[in-house]
């Protein structure tokens, strides 16, 4: 299975709160990003939490967000970012982006 | 094991000299208060582990040990030899893992990911979820890296939080916060300090500090004199 995402793709977290110890922190879920690299795959760490064995492994990123997108108060530099890692669960590509890769 | 230890050097104070003739700092009560949950759990299954002879004590000092001596100093050289090893740095920031293994370090099943500042970019490390750090080159995160108020506000207002280290990022240089969340542990790699050309690692290396390497600093250059 490849990869569903690439480096500079337009992604969505979902924006679901599902019960458990999530590795998706709060403030990040239905905030848009961009895709920095494909770290590798992992044992999903939801899973292994409760015992599980994590299998199979689940692709994870690192997501890069502009900060003025996900506080919009934020008054810092506009280029100031966040990169949060994302496993590929809970990404969709974005309803905005009209190709396939954008910046 | 602990608990016994702080006892113990109670004891010794109480003992050790005589109080007559000089003031003496109040005394701290000793915190007689039932370990918790938890701590009553990790001592219930070291107990276990011991009595079923699948380890020894002596394996659990030696570990505790061997986590003693991960310490800032290893990172310190780590970062040295980027700056005077072109093709070491590159290593470093594609495979952190295989470059530190150079320096005898196992980063076990976590990647560890060096992020470089720039004279454009600034990074700084969080982990909002816990407090996940890069053990094997930094040793134990400090407090205040595993406070809520760092962990809530340095992904909120970072650089309100860096200058509150004291710490200035100018408004031209991004700011970048990565939240270690899964299985990356992040190491700042810091700008070297001008004024250092011809310096040895082990002189850079003494600039290095754990702040820098986690983001919330920069190495600076000893005042002449």
């Amino acid at each position: 299975m490849s990869a569903a995402f690439a480096p500079g793709d337009a992604v969505r977290v979902a924006a679901v709160n599902p019960p458990g110890h999530r590795r998706t922190p709060f403030y990040i879920r239905g905030k848009e990003g961009v895709i920095e690299r494909l770290c590798g795959e992992f044992a999903n760490p939801e899973e292994l939490g409760y015992g599980f064995d994590g299998l199979p492994k689940k692709r994870l990123y690192r997501v890069r967000f502009r900060q003025k997108d996900v506080w919009p108060d934020y008054d810092g530099d506009p280029n100031d970012t966040v990169d949060v890692d994302i496993y590929e669960h809970w990404l969709s590509r974005s309803p905005k982006a009209t190709s396939g890769t954008q910046r | 094991m602990n608990d016994e230890h702080e006892h113990h050097e109670h004891h010794e104070h109480h003992h050790g000299h005589d109080h007559a003739g000089h003031a003496h700092p109040p005394l701290q009560p000793d915190d007689v208060s039932p370990p918790g949950r938890y701590e009553t759990m990790i001592l219930a299954i070291r107990d276990l582990l011991l009595d079923k002879g699948i380890v020894s004590a002596d394996q659990i000092r030696r570990g505790l040990e061997n986590l003693d001596s991960w310490q800032p100093s290893r990172g310190a050289e780590i970062v040295a030899r980027a700056w005077v090893d072109p093709a070491f740095k590159q290593k470093l920031l594609s495979d952190g893992n295989a470059a530190v293994a150079e320096f005898g370090i196992d980063m076990g099943t976590a990647r560890l990911t060096v992020v470089e500042n720039t004279e454009h970019v600034h990074n700084v490390i969080v982990c909002t979820l816990c407090s996940c750090y890069p053990r094997p080159v930094l040793g134990l995160p400090p407090d205040w890296y595993r406070s809520k108020n760092y962990r809530a506000r340095v992904v909120r207002e970072p650089r309100k939080v860096l200058s509150e280290f004291g710490t200035q990022v100018p408004d031209d240089v991004a700011l970048r916060v990565h939240d270690s969340l899964a299985d990356l542990r992040y190491l700042v790699l810091p700008r070297r300090p001008t004024g250092t050309e011809g310096w040895s690692e082990t002189e850079l290396a003494a600039l290095v500090t754990r702040d820098c390497m986690v983001g919330v600093a920069h190495p600076h250059k000893p005042r002449a004199g």
